[in-house]
């Protein structure tokens, strides 16, 4: 009876998938833009007040807790999605790019300010 | 010299995290950055590499805690509504409204992005461990988005600063 053996692949030269990168990196955009988005919807009183998680804190609680949980999801459902896969980590980064300039933009005070109602 | 309550969780928050955060952005960029294989060996890959994982970590860390303890303890009494609160005092005057109007509102909001991209970029050095050498792309984009989260971070330092400066909590 012959023995068949497998050749033993060094775990550091085996590849890796990129799924799993190109998932936290999409989801750092998608977590930028959706935080900024909350921040541009608080200006309208009735968000900022579902915001208003801690009278202390105002309507900040609200649009940093629901924008981080939304990172974190973001995250989690890429991350299964893309578990083991190859992905086009080139594309992924300029539209990862694209959504993290827009969280800046939403987060400054001249732009989401704008959303304020008259 | 009295410290209260609230200038320790404030010195906390900027002198101490919000620093520590700034202050180790460099190392970690050039940890990062020199990472290429014409520049180091596989054993200076293997130190290298500890400190970079160690390093991201921990700034990932200090960002959180640097919003976290920002949003929830000296923001508070600063937008107490009471005459004498930061906010209160910086809006009754036209000549230190835009001191709240735009330095505070926008040191508030967009540090939050920080943690985020820190966090990012302290997983890829997990994920691709020792294999980060050979991918110039990763490394790239983490050194964009570590930069990106180090800009955040510094105009809510600045902001954060001047406005104390301005309007101390009391």
């Amino acid at each position: 009876m012959s023995t068949v053996t497998k050749e033993r692949i060094a775990p550091e030269s085996a590849p890796l998938p990129s799924g799993p990168a190109a998932a936290a990196i999409l989801a750092a955009g998608i977590g930028s833009a959706f935080y900024g988005l909350l921040v541009c919807l608080a200006e309208f009183p009735a968000v900022a007040k579902a915001f208003t998680l801690s009278k202390g804190v105002g309507p900040l609680s609200g649009k940093t807790t629901f924008g981080m949980l939304g990172f974190l999801a973001a995250w989690a459902v890429l991350a299964s999605m893309w578990k083991g896969k190859e992905v086009n980590i080139d594309k992924v980064w300029k539209v990862s790019l694209v959504l993290i300039a827009l969280g800046i933009v939403f987060t400054f005070p001249p732009f989401f300010l704008l959303w304020a109602p008259e | 010299m009295h410290v209260s309550a609230i200038d320790a969780w404030t010195l906390l928050h900027g002198m101490t995290f919000g620093a520590l955060f700034l202050l180790a952005f460099t190392g970690v960029f050039a940890g990062l950055y020199s990472l290429r294989p014409e520049l180091v060996t596989a054993e200076g890959v293997k130190e290298r590499l500890q400190r970079l994982k160690l390093g991201t970590w921990v700034m990932a860390a200090v960002a959180w805690l640097t919003v976290i303890t920002g949003t929830y303890i000296p923001y508070i009494p600063y937008r107490a509504k009471t005459p004498a609160s930061p906010r209160s005092f910086l809006l009754s005057n036209p000549q230190t409204a835009l001191w709240h109007k735009f330095g505070m509102e926008w040191k508030e909001h967009v540090a939050w992005i920080a943690p985020i991209l820190a966090t990012v970029v302290a997983y890829l050095v997990y994920y691709y461990g020792k294999r980060l050498v050979g991918e110039e792309k990763i490394r790239r984009i983490a050194m964009v988005m570590f930069t990106i989260s180090f800009v955040c971070a510094a105009v809510a330092g600045l902001f954060g600063a001047l406005i104390t400066k301005a309007a101390p909590l009391k």
